[in-house]
């Protein structure tokens, strides 16, 4: 193998400096941090105190309203108090981020999205009182114009077959058997029944999803978020369904509830 | 030009030399040139299901060694005209079969016979990638139970993927489901997989249901395919099979308990 010296000073070197993605966890703010905000986000750590414990954290400002004044320094180490360590911000407009960059939180580009800086291009959310759930992903801005091309496969997915859709969609048109697995950076579609493992949004995409026809499966997964077959409601097994992340948690949701407006 | 039949499953005791004694000798019977491999190298079953054991001299390996000539290996059947058999070596492993090799002997023997049934080990390894590999037309055989119902999945995963038609792009390879040793009475009992439930996770076509039957055992330990014994439910079975494999619509049998006259059902099961 062929090394010149600049290589060899490089690794003489203490350090090496190299690219990495991570799936973090992604805080989405609707409005100013209130003592309502920290009572409601105590709450759910105590439903998973493990789970959130120096649990790395983005926050998303989108949701944010334009005319709150924000203090990030004090936000952080707010959060520090619960466990919750901030690292950087993303979304939100020109004007959060500035303040949230003096606070030692840089903006991070979102999962498929381009930094935008433009602070007129954000369109804001009415403003929500704190402690309110965040809008579901769908009121998130649209992905990026360039189009993510989905894979499709027409035949039956047998058990032992794995399949990877990097970068996009995975659509099946057919069943997949127990034992295979899906994986895809963004949605999973399963036209047939669903008896394997699907992990969707592999890449740490929290707004992708998985659809399939009949929800037998192994275990699905959303940014590294999962249930195994055991932790399936019952009563959504075999049905139509669509699980996706809600306020962090998996949601599974047959397609029947949807359309009587329980979702 | 002939067809080559794989007879396969993935798990192992499930009835594939048991099916494959009984396809081969129901084409032979039917006027269809025959023949028969065992896959199996080391563990040399199908001569003894098919009563030959003490007529081989030369083997599959020997052939694919190039030491001796497809004629010296091939075993006429005594019972059946136009069925011959293929028998494997006892002594080497499946690292005999080496692919070139394999060809070789299918090539030669597809210009000779119509049917050609590759008897495929157990497992997902080399000898059963072998016999899968230069297949037409595959014969899924399965337990109405859910880990065989499993395996053969994963060897349709692999019929679609991995084998000489997949690796070509050619046509896929034709898939049949055949259950064997199905128990209506277990069934209906819910102890069993039914025909829907097997069907709904393997989405193949099914050609027929073999059910369990005391004849097979005892017709294995003479030597006689079950398919020759016209007298037992296994039997007129694999005959159905086989006519639904040649293209004649055959109604499925034996997959419903019969009714039990008031002798047999205060004597118990007969």
């Amino acid at each position: 193998m062929a090394t010149d010296t600049e290589n060899v000073s490089e690794r003489d070197a203490s350090f090496q400096l190299r690219g990495g993605s991570f799936t973090l966890m992604v805080l989405k703010l609707t409005g100013p941090a209130s003592e309502a905000f920290f009572v409601k986000l105590g709450d759910k750590i105590r439903q998973a105190p493990n789970f959130f414990r120096n649990a790395p954290l983005v926050l998303d400002l989108d949701g944010m309203p334009g005319n709150e004044l924000v203090d990030f320094a004090d936000l952080k180490a707010r959060l520090r108090e619960h466990g919750l360590i901030a690292l950087a911000v993303q979304g939100g407009i020109h004007r959060h981020q500035e303040a949230a960059l003096r606070a030692g939180l840089p903006l991070v580009p979102a999962a498929g999205r381009a930094i935008k800086l433009d602070p007129g291009a954000t369109a804001a959310t009415a403003p929500q009182s704190a402690g309110r759930p965040p809008p579901p992903p769908a009121a998130r801005p649209a992905p990026d114009a360039v189009g993510r091309p989905a894979m499709v496969i027409n035949e039956p997915v047998r058990s032992g077959r794995q399949i990877y859709a990097p970068g996009g969609d995975l659509v099946v048109t057919a069943m997949v058997s127990a034992g295979a697995e899906l994986l895809a950076d963004g949605h999973i579609h399963v036209y047939g029944a669903l008896r394997g493992r699907a992990l969707a949004g592999l890449a740490g995409d929290t707004s992708a999803r998985i659809f399939c026809l009949s929800l037998e499966a192994e275990m699905v997964s959303i940014s590294g978020l999962y249930r195994v077959n055991e932790d399936i409601p019952p009563a959504i097994v075999k049905k139509p369904a669509q699980i996706y992340l809600k306020d962090g948690y998996l949601s599974i949701d047959p397609f029947s509830d949807r359309f009587s407006g329980n979702s | 030009m002939g067809q080559i039949i794989v007879m396969t499953s993935g798990k192992g005791g499930v009835g594939k030399t048991t099916s494959s004694a009984a396809f081969a000798t129901g084409f032979a019977l039917r006027g269809h040139k025959t023949v028969v491999i065992d896959f199996d190298v080391g563990l040399r079953n199908l001569d003894l299901i098919m009563g030959c054991e003490r007529r081989v001299v030369f083997d599959f390996i020997n052939i694919i060694n190039g030491e001796a000539k497809l004629h010296q290996a091939l075993i006429k059947d005594k019972k059946v005209e136009n069925l011959y058999i293929l028998p494997t070596s006892q002594t080497r492993d499946k690292d005999a079969l080496t692919k070139e090799g394999v060809e070789k002997v299918m090539e030669e023997l597809r210009k000779e016979f119509e049917f050609i049934i590759c008897d495929s080990p157990a497992g997902i390894e080399k000898g059963a990638l072998m016999a899968l590999y230069f297949a037409d037309q595959a014969i899924i055989v399965t337990n109405p139970e859910v880990s065989s119902v499993r395996d053969s999945d994963r060897i349709l995963g692999m019929l679609a993927a991995r084998s000489r038609r997949a690796e070509l792009g050619l046509e896929p390879v034709v898939e049949h489901l055949l259950l064997t040793r199905y128990d209506p009475y277990r069934v209906e009992r819910g102890e069993m997989l039914n025909v829907d439930d097997v069907l709904e996770i393997l989405a193949i076509p099914l050609l027929g249901v073999i059910p369990e039957s005391k004849e097979v055992l005892r017709a294995s330990n003479v030597g006689m395919p079950i398919i020759l014994d016209d007298e037992s439910n296994a039997g007129q079975a694999y005959a159905d099979a086989v006519g639904r494999f040649l293209g004649e619509d055959i109604e499925h049998r034996f997959i419903k308990p019969q009714k039990r006259g008031l002798f047999a059902r205060l004597f118990g099961r007969m």
